[in-house]
């Protein structure tokens, strides 16, 4: 039997996918900033935030709204619960676009600066971001796994670009400030990459009702 | 002045001495219904000591006729069958006398039904009554006791003689309640004790069976399923006479085992 309430949650739903679309375009933007030293495009990000600022508080009111006319139960409850927590993470992946737009507008004032490993950390992040979505929608929980394996492999790219960039300020002073603007980019990036991971444990807590935030705690 | 200590009203059933954790209710195999058309179908489960077991499922699927079997109430409807194994306390329901049985495992019904002839005071005291008590001071006592146990004291202490029938749907259904408790059963069967009363009134009865969760068993019927998320430990979703899911409530509300459960809890039903 399909039910009125079927439709508010599916109105949820794509509200939410709109906004994850919004944010996955936002890192796009946030990153050509900095790779294409195009500073019209960080206005592009900012337009977006707001968007995404609305959407926040649009999804959330929406989901208080649904759980209290219709006191929903088992897998329409777990996808709510979802729901406002991937809002939260979606909300923040905006910010963490804004922080890389604000950073790449510093970057563009200094000479070119090489980017080691942030590249490929944007191809892992922005792939994560779009695959959490995409089971989302899907209710995929294979695809949410491996988006929470690949979480390993930004992280490992992090460290290394650390490395690299704490080496290059040891050996030529002159280049501190553009390094620290590229940690705090790979940072923006990895944080991205934590919203994705956690948007995936949720797909699955909504799918199978199964926590699998914290491995050594249990309700 | 010293204190006074109720004596329980001892059944004539001895029952061994029952570990904390044990059922007080095991049901077995237990079919039942109407002549040639059975409504229940071999349930099997156990009502766990001073929880709140929960009984859901659509119209018609059997939950009253599974509580009316734990007192034996169902077979005294004419053509009525009942068989297989429940045991109250380990010893077997259907080999009890139904009066003493019936004093350990009360029953409040869906429509409040003081006894019309009887002041608030009198429906209370009735059981102890019939029960061969006679110390009108342990009566009073026993009264006070049940008719607090129900949360209906305050609202009824300065008009106890009055008729009950004058009370309020909600408060008739407690002042049962508290019929119900004077005699202090080991099992409280409520057979959709809120359907016919306001939500202020249903919050306060539920507000009195939270109170008497621990130490009293209870199990109740209830079409309302928030009702039954709010008030229960345990929930039984029967369908068409079968026991489909019996789990703790959280479980069934969160994390259904069964598909038949969820649709049925998330509306789907149809």
């Amino acid at each position: 039997m399909k039910r009125h309430f079927d439709e508010d949650l599916d109105g949820l739903a794509a509200r939410l996918l709109h906004m994850g679309r919004l944010t996955e375009e936002m890192i796009q933007l946030a990153v050509r900033v900095v790779v294409e030293r195009d500073a019209a495009l960080a206005e592009e990000v900012k337009k977006r935030e707001s968007e995404v600022n609305e959407l926040h508080v649009e999804i959330d009111d929406r989901a208080l709204k649904l759980i209290a006319l219709h006191q929903p139960a088992a897998s329409d409850l777990r996808l709510i619960a979802a729901a406002i927590k991937i809002n939260s993470d979606l909300e923040r992946v905006g910010d963490q676009a804004v922080n890389i737009a604000e950073t790449g507008l510093f970057l563009l004032k200094e000479p070119t600066m090489k980017l080691f490993d942030v590249p490929r950390m944007v191809e892992v992040a922005a792939s994560m971001l779009k695959d959490s979505l995409e089971a989302f929608a899907r209710k995929d929980t294979a695809l949410a796994q491996d988006v929470i394996r690949r979480d390993d492999e930004e992280d490992r790219l992090k460290s290394q670009t650390f490395n690299e960039l704490i080496h290059l300020m040891q050996s030529d002073a002159s280049t501190i400030q553009r390094a620290m603007d590229v940690i705090l980019i790979s940072r923006n990036l990895e944080r991205v990459a934590d919203h994705a991971t956690n948007i995936a444990e949720d797909v699955i807590f909504m799918v199978l009702g199964k926590d699998i935030r914290h491995k050594h705690v249990s309700v | 002045m010293p204190t006074m200590t109720i004596p329980s009203i001892q059944p004539k059933t001895e029952f061994r001495s029952q570990q904390p954790s044990s059922p007080v209710l095991e049901i077995r195999g237990l079919s039942a219904g109407y002549a040639a058309a059975p409504v229940i179908k071999d349930v099997r489960m156990d009502i766990g000591r001073g929880l709140v077991t929960a009984i859901i499922g659509p119209s018609g699927c059997g939950k009253s006729t599974l509580i009316r079997c734990l007192n034996r109430m169902h077979e005294i409807i004419a053509g009525a069958f009942c068989a297989g194994d429940v045991r109250l306390e380990g010893h077997d329901v259907f080999q009890m006398d139904p009066v003493h049985l019936r004093r350990q495992v009360g029953m409040v019904f869906q429509r409040p039904n003081p006894f019309p002839t009887m002041s608030v005071f009198e429906n209370v005291a009735s059981g102890l009554r019939l029960n061969g008590v006679r110390d009108r001071k342990l009566i009073a006592e026993r009264v006070e006791k049940s008719l607090r146990q129900a949360a209906l004291w305050d609202e009824v202490k300065d008009r106890l003689d009055k008729p009950g029938v004058g009370l309020s749907g909600g408060q008739q259904q407690r002042l049962c309640i508290a019929r119900g408790l004077a005699v202090e059963p080991r099992v409280l069967l409520l057979d959709e004790p809120c359907s016919a009363l306001d939500p202020i009134a249903t919050a306060r009865i539920e507000e009195a069976l939270l109170e008497l969760k621990g130490a009293l068993t209870m199990v109740i019927v209830t079409h309302n399923m928030q009702q039954a998320a709010r008030v229960s430990d345990r929930t039984a979703f029967l369908l068409m006479g079968e026991l489909v899911e019996y789990d703790e409530t959280q479980k069934i509300f969160t994390q259904p085992a069964d598909k038949r459960t969820e649709d049925y809890i998330t509306g789907r039903f149809g």
